[in-house]
């Protein structure tokens, strides 16, 4: 499990705030491995799609070609050349409005995921790495975050401080998302904390904390961004969510917040598909592209769950032979694809006759 | 045995959790919030509902925090949980269970029905790796990226309307009295279709990956390879070798996760008007219904941990290794 430090931190935007102390030599290895991450295609399409997105966050203001909150004189209209995605009861244009939620998601989003793991790491190394009864009473208090519900916990705390703001949210959403990053970060640094360079590092006489930043945090790279990557997610789709219900933010636009009044302004009743369907788009997009970047993060620590691609290969005679792992294809001459291993069949259904001669048997 | 009385005992630490953060929320809320709905009801409250708002909001500025928690702890073993304001003058826990069966019945049922047809989905994509269910990975991570309430939303839009079989609110027609009878329970059926739909479409696959990602690491190991050697059929193989190893951790993480489950199906009920638990917190919500809102929170975290236990025997069925420590 050695991840090298440098390529997932340098393709994932945002992972900034993760500190890497041990800076990867440039070298021609270190290249190679990180054109792979970047040639695997989900991981590819993920970031391509999420650049997108933080390059809107940051323009998103600057090009909306209208104040999102300015009333026009054209009221749920359908997506034409003036507004492409329409307008709101007031005549607002919806385009306007999702370009300009793009900042205030993305800001919470990645604010919420940096504080999610920065306590996930915290509590999830410290509780694996120490043991006894730090990991005890550590492990009790993320179990305990994990299985209350969190969508009501943070909707009832929101709702309990009505003058928050977007920070506010970013910090509730934050301090309640860590937990499933610290489980699995606990997991694999007590798999870790046994290893020989480990043992090493300790018999030389290094202090716990530089053995836990030097040599315990660099291979725990890839768990760390996929845990980011995870919460962005939870974090993204949990401030929709508030916005959607009429809590959190009501003075800054953001996809949640054209949804709440398109759900109280009747969109659905009246037909105006345009004014829900983009700003749920975005969300579903956002996701996508999140757990695209996911997927290729898991795929390159494990490559066993990559997709197989075409495993039914036709052979030179016209035959097709499914590839699976541990299995050696055999052929015979049925033409059915052969899925495991089993005994050649016999043509005729009978045993094969042995010829034998009489001198042989004498 | 003792695995299970270690979860009870964390269980039974959760819920101390749950309801020691639900003591301190409201004395988090800047003002005095309560007084002013207080003031919106004076003369109708009786002096008794009066004090146990007091008790579970923290106006008593007077008494300490440990004996406002020691008066809060008794409230709620008596089974009070204030007055709502919303539907005054009924108290919080008669509002709460009128809605808690229909969430019951539409969360439990649809998540439950998801989890099993995920994981048998998720079983077939693993053994079959390269299979056409590989081709639906891609299309089942967007449609868990979508928020439950806006798949809601468009189903609404697509499938319900003035003519349609899909009634787009409510949990029974407004023809029928709610009445354990025939015409009520169809009328209700019908209207949770969709519903459930749109839970079972965003829930499924999160079961479908996390099952063929386990089918894939165990379909590697050596015991697989010795039963087909032993030449067993590939179906038996898959189903009680493989399977059955590889749905232990699915159950552990389907009890885990219940809680973000519950959360998002919560705002499905919002969409469709659904009379369950989470359209009430919605109302409780938009009316500041401070009460009704710790008391669903209240509800929800004890019905998820109770639904977490009943996983953990589940587990404790499957898993000899679980037994035998005991």
């Amino acid at each position: 499990m050695t991840i090298p430090t440098s390529s997932i931190d340098q393709v994932i935007p945002g992972q900034g705030a993760m500190a890497q102390p041990e800076a990867a030599k440039p070298g021609r290895a270190a290249k190679r491995r990180k054109f792979r991450f970047i040639s695997n295609k989900k991981a590819m399409t993920g970031i391509v799609i999420l650049g997108i997105y933080l390059l809107f966050a940051i323009i998103g203001p600057w090009v909306a070609p209208y104040d999102p909150d300015a009333r026009g004189k054209q009221f749920v209209a359908p997506p034409s050349a003036d507004h492409w995605f329409g307008t709101t009861h007031l005549g607002q244009d919806v385009f306007s409005q999702i370009l300009v939620g793009t900042r205030a998601v993305m800001l919470v989003g990645l604010a919420a995921g940096v504080i999610a793991t920065i306590l996930a790491v915290l509590i999830g190394v410290t509780a694996g790495y120490l043991g006894g009864g730090w990991d005890d009473s550590l492990s009790a208090l993320s179990n305990v975050f994990l299985v209350i519900p969190a969508l009501p916990l943070i909707i009832i705390v929101t709702a309990a401080v009505p003058s928050g703001g977007d920070t506010l949210v970013a910090l509730i959403i934050g301090l309640t998302s860590w937990a499933w990053g610290a489980r699995i970060l606990r997991a694999q640094t007590l798999s870790l904390r046994r290893r020989d360079y480990v043992e090493a590092s300790r018999a030389t006489g290094e202090s716990t904390w530089r053995i836990i930043i030097f040599e315990i945090l660099p291979n725990l790279t890839a768990i760390i961004a996929s845990g980011f990557v995870g919460t962005v997610i939870f974090a993204v789709t949990s401030e929709i969510t508030l916005a959607f219900i009429g809590i959190g933010s009501a003075t800054s636009w953001n996809w949640g917040t054209i949804l709440f009044w398109a759900q109280s302004q009747q969109a659905l009743a009246q037909g105006a598909w345009w004014w829900f369907v983009p700003a749920g788009l975005a969300i579903a997009f956002l996701g996508t592209a999140l757990s695209l970047i996911n997927f290729g993060i898991d795929e390159f620590v494990s490559p066993r769950l990559r997709s197989a691609g075409k495993t039914k290969i036709k052979t030179t005679s016209g035959r097709t032979v499914r590839m699976r792992v541990g299995f050696t294809p055999v052929l015979d001459n049925s033409a059915a694809p052969h899925t495991h291993a089993s005994p050649i069949p016999v043509i005729g259904g009978k045993p094969t006759p042995v010829t034998r001669s009489k001198e042989a048997t004498r | 045995m003792k695995f299970l009385i270690q979860r009870i005992l964390f269980y039974l630490f959760t819920a101390w959790a749950a309801i020691t953060i639900n003591f301190f929320i409201p004395r988090l809320i800047p003002g005095d919030p309560v007084k002013s709905l207080l003031a919106r009801f004076q003369g109708q409250m009786s002096s008794d509902a009066i004090d146990s708002l007091y008790v579970l909001f923290g106006l008593d500025k007077d008494a300490s925090i440990w004996s406002q928690y020691v008066d809060y702890w008794k409230q709620l073993f008596q089974g009070d949980l204030g007055l709502s304001f919303t539907a005054f003058p009924s108290p919080v826990s008669e509002v709460i269970s009128d809605a808690l069966p229909w969430t019951v019945a539409l969360v439990g049922i649809t998540t439950v029905i998801s989890f099993f047809l995920g994981t048998s989905l998720g079983v077939l994509a693993g053994w079959r790796r390269g299979s056409w269910i590989d081709g639906l990975l891609p299309a089942t991570t967007f449609l868990s990226s979508v928020p439950y309430f806006w798949l809601g939303l468009l189903a609404i839009y697509l499938l319900a309307g003035p003519d349609s079989f899909f009634p787009s609110s409510g949990g029974y027609g407004t023809d029928v009295v709610p009445y354990p009878d025939w015409p009520f329970i169809s009328s209700a059926l019908q209207h949770s279709l969709l519903p459930a739909l749109t839970i079972l479409i965003s829930s499924v696959s999160g079961w479908i990956l996390s099952m063929r990602n386990m089918m894939v690491t165990v379909a590697a190991e050596d015991y697989i390879t010795v039963a087909h050697a032993k030449g067993l059929s590939d179906r038996r193989v898959a189903l009680s070798y493989a399977a059955r190893n590889a749905l232990l951790p699915n159950i552990s993480g389907f009890a885990l996760s219940l809680g973000f489950i519950v959360g998002g199906t919560l705002l499905v009920e919002i969409v469709f008007s659904y009379p369950g638990l989470g359209f009430l917190l919605f109302r409780a919500v938009g009316a500041k219904d401070y009460p009704l809102m710790q008391g669903i929170f209240l509800v929800i975290t004890i019905s998820v941990l109770v639904a977490n236990l009943i996983a953990d025997i589940a587990y404790l069925m499957l898993d000899p290794r679980t037994r035998k420590e005991g």
